[in-house]
């Protein structure tokens, strides 16, 4: 099931076929790095070989997720023999080369690409979002930049293109290194972004230059996480959540997602995979917000719906025979991946669980269960969500997640941005005391916060499948359904269903058979498969809209690479592994609400009301 | 675009598809047969094609942008290039720019009222041993003085 390559060969990552034995002839090539030599595999580029020596060379077009482009020139380093400087990201060592990485020739090459570059960058860096976190800077400071020496650009010439509710585009920061064009067509396949015209007036743009709000952009913001200077940059709301902290005649609701938590220590300099859930919200509490509940709540919300609906599914499929109930059912909890499947595969909208997300799950029950609970008229009750996403703010202003009455969610706030707002608040994160969600939406089971990452929902959604179907826990040890974990593209596993209690015995002997992709590319490919029949006999597909799950979503601190998306997902499984409850229909507060307020239960009337949704059929075609 | 427009359109590409082949390799050629029948290559075209291909409208919009003979927006019925290249200028293609100018009332790389001419520069022709030559639509003038270029753009029609 591994995804083909859409892309042109020319563009693919450079790969030399491994030898067959790692220490034959041929398989080790001497080289001499900076005057030491070395033995490296065949076929390793020169950056490769440099990373794995601890020689630093700078990068800029370079992203360890995206193929090689070779554009920006900022790696070149000497090759003995050669005429001209070599890029070394791009240059496979295939013979005994001797190699400078820092010379009289590279370091003055370097200056002046780093210098040609400045020439064309708007750098305003107080004002800018990457201030201090800007790979451009970081590279003016490394290359010894001490004056522009090609000039500079002092007035802006471009108009920001703020249409969008996910991402601005400042094209008055862009260096053309286009690593948000690869990773719009290439890692997500989506094609929002290329550039267009040629020479000196080559900008990057979407189709027509239309503004971003128009285009079929998913509003994943993977394309931010990669972007090397603040020339694209996530849709801020900050100024007006302040605002309505300050306003006393607003109860200002936080919600809080479990990948955030694990990433935004990486913001204020703690290493990735640092678990922060009680520093988060002590520190949100302390800025003012009335209260802070845990999104896991309504993630195990949404594994009711939807295993309810799959479940549902099941028995149309099974007993009723019924030809037009759709299977596989796809979870519909990522908003890059829902606007995906509405427009590249409007047909297959069916397929969708109508679940909604777990954001819009709580905007609906703050603004109706805890208002009533509490005594709170829901037009005074503000609602944000703290995502690791850029969608998430496309979603909440969605026309129709109004089920409320009102705006369910009214602010998605991304991780970078709490940062932004915690240190604005003057809280030093990581020695803030913690303290744990309020009341009554405290407790959240394992299976919500596992969420977090690629096969979370999955295993969450097995976990209660499973139990609800045979009354026994999920055969797998200690619950991690392990198939679900890991960074592999399209992960595909099987359960048995065997004694089944009396009321599914239409499932008994049924092998469920799932499969679990993260990044629209392989969603891409899963639809494929989809559509060419090869899915017959599957019963449920997660898929997350970005690579990794939302812990490499698009609000997520930068950098991304798929080893700080390790980590975090690591830090989301150890917590998971430590807490109380780890199945979403044991949550106590889950048989709170079902008892006391949805109380026709899962899928229910209320439910469908409040916790479900209907989807656009968008298409590719821009009028 | 009307909807006979679109589906008219659609057909055509659908033709030169099949003929060529899905491939991306076919994407130039079907983008100048496109741009031969209706002169220029408009947004829904580039979709469609794009569709055909596999690849994404905006990758279409760049390769056009990228060739110069390539235009998304419409253009006049005739387009006069006038060469920029050193060698011409030397033997007075500023002059001739100038004349092709005044006697259209257009600057370059924009059209006349009644959509007659288009006004372009290009970057070399290869004919720098008959300079200054002037490519008319497909026609190439070799050696041309104002006057001979004043009487050619007064022939289009």
């Amino acid at each position: 099931m591994e995804k083909e390559l859409r892309s042109p060969v020319a563009q693919r990552p450079m790969n030399v076929e491994d030898p067959v034995s790692k220490t034959g002839i041929g398989a080790q090539i001497s080289v001499e790095l900076n005057g030491v030599k070395l033995k490296v595999d065949m076929g390793k580029s020169i950056l490769d070989v440099c990373r794995d020596n601890n020689v630093y060379i700078p990068t800029l077009c370079y992203h360890e997720d995206l193929c090689i482009a070779g554009n920006c020139r900022m790696c070149m380093v000497e090759v003995e023999g050669m005429r001209t400087l070599q890029a070394a990201c791009a240059f496979p060592i295939t013979s005994p080369i001797k190699i400078k990485t820092f010379s009289d020739k590279v370091r003055k090459a370097r200056k002046h690409t780093a210098d040609l570059l400045l020439s064309e960058h708007y750098g305003e860096c107080y004002s800018c979002v990457r201030n201090n976190n800007c790979e451009l800077q970081t590279i003016a400071r490394e290359c010894g930049v001490d004056s522009y020496e090609f000039g500079h650009v002092c007035e802006p010439r471009f108009e920001i293109d703020s249409s969008s509710h996910a991402v601005i585009r400042d094209m008055d920061k862009c260096i053309l290194c286009r690593r948000c064009v690869r990773t719009c067509i290439d890692l997500q396949e989506v094609g929002v972004l290329e550039a267009i015209n040629r020479g000196y007036d080559t900008k990057i743009s979407t189709f027509m230059d239309k503004p971003l709000a128009d285009v079929i952009c998913i509003n994943c913001g993977q394309c931010i996480n990669r972007c090397p200077t603040g020339a694209l940059h996530a849709n801020d709301p900050s100024d007006e959540i302040w605002k309505a902290i300050e306003d006393p005649t607003k109860h200002v609701v936080m919600q809080t997602a479990p990948s955030p938590r694990a990433a935004i220590g990486e913001e204020f300099g703690l290493p990735a995979g640092t678990s922060m859930t009680g520093q988060l919200n002590t520190a949100i509490k302390r800025m003012g917000f009335d209260m802070v509940f845990d999104t896991n709540f309504t993630a195990d919300l949404t594994i009711m719906e939807e295993g309810t609906e799959l479940l549902n599914r099941l028995k149309k499929a099974l007993v009723d025979k019924d030809e037009n109930v759709k299977l596989p059912q796809f979870t519909s909890c990522s908003p890059g991946w829902v606007k995906f499947i509405e427009h590249f595969y409007p047909e297959k909208l069916d397929y969708l669980s109508t679940a909604k997300s777990p954001q819009q799950m709580f905007g609906a029950v703050i603004k109706t269960f805890y208002a009533k609970e509490a005594g709170i008229d829901p037009k005074d009750i503000v609602t944000v969500a703290l995502m690791p996403c850029a969608a998430k703010k496309f979603e909440c202003n969605r026309p129709e997640m109004n089920s409320s009455g009102y705006k369910d969610v009214d602010y998605g706030l991304t991780t970078r941005e709490m940062a932004k707002m915690i240190r604005e608040a003057g809280l030093k994160l990581p020695d803030l005391p913690k303290t744990n969600f309020d009341e009554p939406f405290g407790d959240a089971s394992g299976a919500g916060l596992i969420f977090g990452a690629t096969g979370g929902v999955m295993e969450a959604a097995l976990r209660t499948v499973y139990e609800l179907v045979t009354g026994r826990p999920v055969p797998f040890e200690g619950l991690n359904i392990d198939v679900c974990r890991g960074m592999k593209g399209i992960k595909e596993a099987k359960v048995k269903l065997e004694n089944c209690k009396d009321e599914f015995s239409y499932l008994e002997g049924v092998e469920l058979k799932f499969i679990v992709a993260h990044g629209t590319a392989n969603a891409n490919h899963v639809m494929k498969m989809l559509i060419k029949g090869e899915l017959e006999g599957y019963h449920f597909v997660e898929i997350m809209a970005c690579p990794g799950g939302c812990i490499g979503g698009g609000g997520q601190p930068i950098p991304t690479s798929e080893l700080i998306r390790k980590l975090r997902a690591k830090a989301i499984y150890a917590e998971e592994s430590t807490m109380p409850v780890r199945k979403s229909h044991e949550n106590p507060r889950i048989k709170f609400i079902y008892n006391n307020f949805l109380t026709d239960g899962p899928g229910g009337k209320l439910s469908h009301e409040l916790l479900h949704t209907e989807y656009v059929k968008r298409g590719k075609y821009i009028e | 675009m009307c909807e006979t427009g679109k589906l008219l359109r659609n057909e055509f590409i659908g033709e030169l598809v099949k003929k060529m082949g899905n491939e991306r390799k076919s994407l130039l050629p079907i983008l100048q047969e496109i741009q031969k029948k209706y002169h220029y290559i408009d947004e829904h075209s580039q979709q469609v094609v794009a569709d055909l291909l596999n690849i994404h409208p905006v990758e279409v919009n760049s390769v056009i942008s990228f060739y110069a003979f390539l235009y998304d927006a419409p253009r006049g019925r005739n387009i006069v290039r006038v060469c920029k290249n050193i060698v011409c200028e030397f033997h007075g293609s500023k002059g001739i720019a100038k004349a092709l100018s005044d006697e259209l009332g257009i600057e370059f790389d924009q059209t006349t009222e009644d959509g007659r001419v288009t006004l372009e520069y290009a970057n070399c022709f290869g004919m720098c041993d008959k300079s200054p030559s002037i490519l008319i639509n497909d026609k190439i003038h070799e050696k041309v003085s104002k006057e001979t270029a004043l009487k050619l753009i007064r022939e289009l029609k």
